[in-house]
């Protein structure tokens, strides 16, 4: 049997060695393919769906190089599909960043922005970007969440936050200011707001278990 | 569920090792930078800091190859500074796996800098470095002014002030030193870190001047800081990361543990 192969998708939006280098530490029987072509993506059994920036660039470099297209086959296909981050952004039905973009609309929902000036529970101003350690409640038992301790700390940086429509769709929940979707899935999509390749023990495990996850919620 | 507050061990590398002393006395190479990331990784640091001291920029690739080993060890985030000067230095670092990169005498050259950064890389990976010093007479307001080359050079720009611009420029943090408290182990300025702090919407790191655990506390609390980055007292072993981290939680304040 060949070895598994696992294709992050890579549309020129921001460093995806650390997630590379993850995987490679957590499954280095697998084939870790840093790609945006259409035929090395179709031929990986998993596919990650990265992003880091401004929702505007990311949704151009997406349409332009027809990333939507490989990210909907993927799923259309029954395979495991995690997006990280701006990833996760991307895959709602928009975005209120850059003035208002649209996004892939694979999860129905929007991303806002955090509020300016308020103050959190410590009395001390809310700062944006959230940034850091903070903890996310698995709201639904996964497959992605084998092994990880309820409420463990995940790593975060970001200044928009995703809002589900469905509740159904919601995989953990975290707080910041308001609550947020940490987590959500579909099928065989998992997506996540934090950054499981920086979020050391429990981010290794949660990449660990995407690896070995079939597909099946 | 709240955001902990982070402690950050910081690093000073001089030609892909590390400066100051690192005393560790189960690990053989104390001053192999990845080495030392790694140790602080499995005793709870939040954060890595690696300062690149190193004065000439043949000697930068050098750091560029730690921080790639640093990279496929290590899996918490990485902040690299020190010589970063134009956006090639930063597409490198963070090539090599830098999570971000902290900008320090080349914003105050250029304050464009920051700007063209932030819109190129992310305003989440742009860290901006501030030195700075008390310029206000004891019984006056406080007033702080930036200082430049290892602190010996004044610029005439007002600290408040310019952490305003740097966040108004796209910065995704600051990284705010005492050089009034730098290496002092007196604590950190809790005026200067609680000024800034109240003044920007982006988080502050306070540095300068920590020399026990109460330190990082007041940092926290009267500071205001969203992180506290510290060297000596966790390179030389007056305090473990585990018992910052206890320390802290007893006080009430939220850290991962």
């Amino acid at each position: 049997m060949s070895a598994k192969r696992l294709a992050i998708i890579d549309y020129g939006m921001g460093n995806l060695h650390s997630v590379a280098s993850a995987i490679n530490h957590v499954a280095p029987q697998v084939e870790v393919d840093v790609t945006a072509d259409a035929e090395r993506i179709h031929a990986a059994d998993h596919v990650i769906f990265p992003g880091v920036g401004a929702i505007r660039d990311c949704m151009a470099e997406i349409l332009r190089l027809g990333v939507d297209r490989k990210v909907k086959e993927a799923l259309n296909e029954g395979k495991p599909v995690l997006g990280i981050c701006v990833g996760m952004q991307a895959l709602m039905s928009f975005s209120e960043e850059n003035n208002g973009v649209d996004c892939l609309n694979i999860l129905p929902g929007q991303v806002r922005r955090f509020p300016s000036k308020v103050v959190d529970d410590d009395g001390s101003r809310l700062k944006v970007p959230h940034m850091g350690w903070n903890q996310v409640e698995q709201t639904i038992d996964h497959p992605l969440w084998h092994g990880i301790a309820q409420n463990s700390h995940f790593y975060f940086v970001h200044s928009y936050y995703v809002q589900a429509e469905e509740s159904g769709q919601v995989a953990g929940r975290c707080h910041y200011g308001v609550n947020f979707s940490a987590a959500l899935q579909r099928d065989n999509l998992f997506a996540v707001q934090f950054h499981p390749e920086k979020s050391h023990t429990d981010g290794l495990q949660l990449l660990k278990n995407f690896v070995a996850w079939d597909g099946r919620p | 569920m709240t955001l902990a507050k982070r402690i950050i061990p910081c690093l000073d590398v001089d030609q892909g090792r590390v400066v100051k002393g690192v005393k560790f006395l189960d690990i053989r190479d104390a001053g192999d930078p990845v080495e030392v990331a790694k140790r602080y990784n499995e005793e709870g640091a939040d954060e890595v800091v690696f300062l690149d001291i190193t004065a000439s920029h043949e000697e930068r690739d050098t750091m560029v190859h730690t921080v790639e080993r640093m990279a496929r060890e290590v899996f918490i985030p990485l902040t690299v500074g020190g010589g970063i000067r134009t956006l090639e230095d930063i597409r490198r670092m963070l090539n090599a796996g830098a999570d971000k990169v902290s900008i320090n005498s080349a914003a105050v050259n250029d304050p464009d800098f920051v700007r063209a950064a932030s819109e190129r890389f992310g305003a989440q990976c742009i860290v901006v470095a501030i030195d700075a010093k008390r310029v206000s007479e004891p019984g006056e307001a406080p007033s702080w002014e930036i200082f430049t080359h290892g602190g010996r050079k004044p610029t005439g720009i007002d600290v408040v002030d310019w952490a305003k611009r740097m966040a108004g420029n796209g910065a995704g943090e600051i990284l705010l030193t005492s050089m009034d408290r730098d290496g002092t182990k007196d604590g950190f300025d809790l005026e200067l870190t609680r000024a800034v702090s109240e003044a920007v919407e982006i988080p502050v790191i306070a540095s300068g001047g920590v020399g026990n655990l109460q330190h990082l506390v007041d940092g926290i609390v009267e500071g205001r800081a969203s992180a506290v980055l510290a060297a000596s007292i966790f390179h030389f072993r007056e305090a473990s990361l585990p018992e910052a981290k206890r320390y802290l939680r007893e006080r009430d304040i939220e850290v991962r543990i």
